[in-house]
């Protein structure tokens, strides 16, 4: 279809997103490794704006391009700067993992709906149903918020405990951000 | 005299912004893309700023552990409570219903009550989710004392 130009920048960002997906496998240092994680995300968000999810590429671009690289750096001040080369041995079964499930996936393509597709199973039942109910029975224009927030208000809830009991469990684990820092203790060992 | 003239000066100016767009994003996110997830990660990511450019001692006088401690708990007690508000707000005699948003606001013809909850559950995912992420980045971030520069 000559008249849909998008479809190209969708090719061009996907093109993209392998590049740095094998620059990421291909660098040893871990500062740049990060840093292209955040790219990646950045890259991933844009392709959802391009697929007009912008509610999911609002948090890709704020969770994985932004804290997820601060917290990617953190995590690596505290090993190393630089990963170990990898060795020689080529590693056949890995290998013949990810190529019986690349194959599978490709075997799956022709039973996935076409892009854009208004019958396809996520654009009918529950979902259309939300849609036209939304203006009705809770008049906000966002439905992605009137369903997160008011149909689907229980699993949001599940979700904002599910956030803090991560939270918990990293507190519990590395202390509260309260304790004093290696430098302190070791002055006074 | 500091390094980074330029970053100190540039994030003064940014994170005042970044705090404002992070709240635009709660309280727009009935209109626009977002809601209280993104407004959090994007309040948290400002602290964040704050503690690169300034370092981490400076950044937990702003914003001291325990804040971040009590308002993660204090998000999921809004969400609840905004719940258990609903089924006692409940005048009409119909079944109470948890997180029933329409029992907030007696004008049922506009769907008043269903935006006051959704703002309000929603702020109370901002106040978790800006607390959970502050909570983890304090966390991994106080265990290293701050980097110098030639480190890098």
């Amino acid at each position: 279809m000559p008249s849909d130009l998008t479809q190209y920048l969708d090719y061009a960002l996907i093109a993209m997103l392998l590049a740095v997906g094998f620059a990421i496998v291909r660098l040893r240092n871990l500062f740049a490794v990060v840093m292209l994680t955040g790219v990646y995300s950045l890259l991933s968000a844009a392709w959802f704006v391009s697929l007009d999810a912008v509610d999911v590429a609002f948090t890709e671009a704020a969770v994985g391009a932004g804290i997820s690289t601060v917290l990617l750096l953190g995590a690596m001040l505290l090993t190393a700067r630089e990963s170990e080369p990898a060795g020689k041995k080529r590693h056949w079964a890995a290998f013949a993992v990810v190529a019986a499930s690349g194959a599978a996936l490709f075997f799956a393509i022709p039973d996935m709906p076409v892009y854009g597709d208004p019958d396809s199973p996520a654009n009918s039942y529950v979902g259309m149903d939300y849609m036209e109910r939304t203006p009705n029975e809770i008049a906000v224009p966002n439905v992605v918020t009137a369903v997160l927030a008011s149909y689907r208000g229980y699993d949001t809830m599940g979700e904002t405990v599910v956030v803090f009991s991560a939270a918990l469990g990293v507190m519990l684990l590395l202390g509260f951000g309260t304790g004093r820092r290696e430098e302190d203790e070791e002055d006074e060992l | 005299m500091s390094p980074h003239l330029i970053l100190r000066i540039v994030s003064k100016l940014l994170i005042p912004l970044i705090v404002v767009f992070g709240f635009y994003v709660h309280f727009h996110g009935d209109f626009g893309p977002g809601g209280g997830f993104q407004a959090g990660v994007i309040i948290a990511v400002a602290v964040i700023l704050y503690a690169l450019i300034f370092g981490m001692d400076e950044a937990r006088r702003a914003v001291p552990p325990i804040v971040v401690r009590y308002g993660a708990a204090l998000g999921v007690l809004i969400f609840v409570g905004t719940g258990i508000l609903t089924m006692f707000m409940n005048g009409a005699g119909e079944p109470l219903n948890f997180l029933d948003y329409d029992a907030l606001h007696p004008d049922q013809s506009h769907h008043s009550g269903q935006h006051y909850g959704i703002l309000l559950v929603e702020l109370g995912v901002l106040c978790t989710v800006t607390s959970v992420m502050l909570a983890i980045f304090y966390a991994f971030a106080g265990r290293v004392p701050d980097i110098k520069d030639e480190d890098w």
